[in-house]
């Protein structure tokens, strides 16, 4: 853990309605690291990294990026009309990204179906749709909302890997997740 | 003067997502026809009072079809993550906006411009007078599309939130609606209406797209 915190939250509380999901949240993601956030369903995982994210505003504290930051969530942000590769394209253009896209496609495994509509994809195509969007430009901070959910073993296989590449490249991932999940060396937070 | 590529790739996909929802973008071409076409069956044969309201049934018309399809505006972003991408991005959250109505606008609301001759002519409309009136409808249309984006920012969280669009939208269509008739009722040229329509499709143009952007903040708050 060398040099600044990459991300940063003080005293993060969020409400949701009258229910408190959490309070007094402190967190810190440095270079390299990776944090899962664990929790029975409802405990405010999501919502933890939407609040990260600068989606949802918080009740109290602050979070500082020290740093530009990726977001995967539940809805993978693919159109039902769009195709891995329309889709790829679409946000290196929107990011000024050099990447090329082909070889995004085939380092997760969408070669073949890179022109399928996204509305005939299964989830599992669109979650590593959704990590493709992750490799189109370097940014690092990567929050993931249970980014194993939907993947099979490949793609379990498939996620990990990039997730280690990006932490040895000097970025930090901070994740959602239940159960046993291929990231070694992670620190736990439960929620 | 060319937008941020952010705000370009936004206006792609919102004109492609148009497109690709097939029979969806052309369905206030249908309303609005529908209803002018069923006007004349409504208020009898007599031309002298089919031709003295044509106009005023057409103002009527677009208004309502701009509303038709207004619910997926951001709806479908909100529902398949788009929108939460769109937000955490550079571009201002209310270019993206305007982006998006701009080219909903140019799929749903334009056809109706071009659409809008034929109907004035079944109607009634002296044929001098048509040019003049695909103007004014061009010009009071791109404010209802824009108030009516507004109000689908802020029902996008809401399931069959049509009616509340409606609700939103149309008391902002008021003064389009008011200056748009009195256009067309003066005679010939370029009547101060004129001006005072145009100056409320400004208004909304500059208005609504910061309104969108904060609607849309809490939309994925």
């Amino acid at each position: 853990m060398t040099g600044p915190a990459l991300l940063t939250a003080q005293n993060l509380g969020v409400m949701r309605g009258e229910r408190v999901l959490f309070r007094s949240l402190g967190l810190d993601l440095f270079s390299g690291e990776a944090v899962l956030l664990r929790g029975p369903n409802g405990a405010g995982k999501t919502t933890l990294l939407r609040t990260l994210a600068g989606l949802t505003a918080p009740e109290t504290g602050v979070r500082t990026l020290n740093g530009r930051h990726h977001w995967l969530g539940h809805a993978d942000g693919l159109k039902p009309h769009e195709t891995p590769q329309e889709h790829l394209a679409l946000w290196a253009t929107a990011w000024g990204s050099e990447t090329d896209i082909p070889d995004v496609l085939e380092t997760v495994g969408l070669t073949r179906a890179a022109n399928v509509a996204g509305r005939t994809l299964s989830a599992g195509q669109k979650r590593r749709t959704a990590f493709g969007r992750l490799l189109l430009i370097h940014r690092p901070i990567w929050l993931l909302d249970e980014p194993f959910a939907a993947l099979d073993a490949d793609g379990r296989g498939l996620a990990a890997d990039l997730i280690a590449k990006h932490r040895a490249s000097g970025g930090a991932v901070l994740a959602s997740v239940h159960g046993d999940v291929p990231v070694p060396d992670a620190r736990e937070v439960l929620l | 003067m060319t937008a941020p590529a952010p705000v370009r790739a936004a206006f792609k996909q919102a004109l492609k997502e148009a497109w690709a929802g097939g029979a969806g973008a052309l369905l206030p071409l249908g309303f609005f026809a529908g209803a002018a076409v069923l006007v004349p069956l409504t208020l009898g044969p007599n031309t002298a009072t089919l031709s003295g309201t044509a106009t005023a049934v057409l103002w009527i018309a677009l208004a309502l079809s701009s509303l038709v399809t207004m619910e997926r505006l951001f709806q479908a972003d909100l529902e398949d993550g788009a929108l939460d991408l769109w937000v955490m991005d550079d571009a201002p959250v209310s270019q993206i906006a305007f982006a998006k109505t701009f080219a909903h606008w140019l799929v749903s609301g334009l056809p109706l411009v071009a659409l809008a001759p034929l109907l004035g002519l079944i109607l009634g409309v002296a044929p001098g007078e048509l040019p003049r009136a695909a103007v004014a409808y061009g010009v009071g249309g791109l404010a209802f599309f824009f108030w009516g984006g507004f109000g689908a920012s802020l029902a996008a969280g809401v399931r069959r939130g049509g009616l509340l669009i409606a609700l939103i939208a149309l008391p902002f269509y008021v003064p389009t609606a008011i200056f748009g008739a009195l256009t067309l009722a003066s005679p010939t040229g370029v009547p101060p209406e004129a001006l005072m329509l145009a100056a409320c499709t400004l208004f909304a143009i500059a208005i609504a797209p910061f309104a969108m952007a904060a609607a849309l903040r809490l939309a994925v708050d």
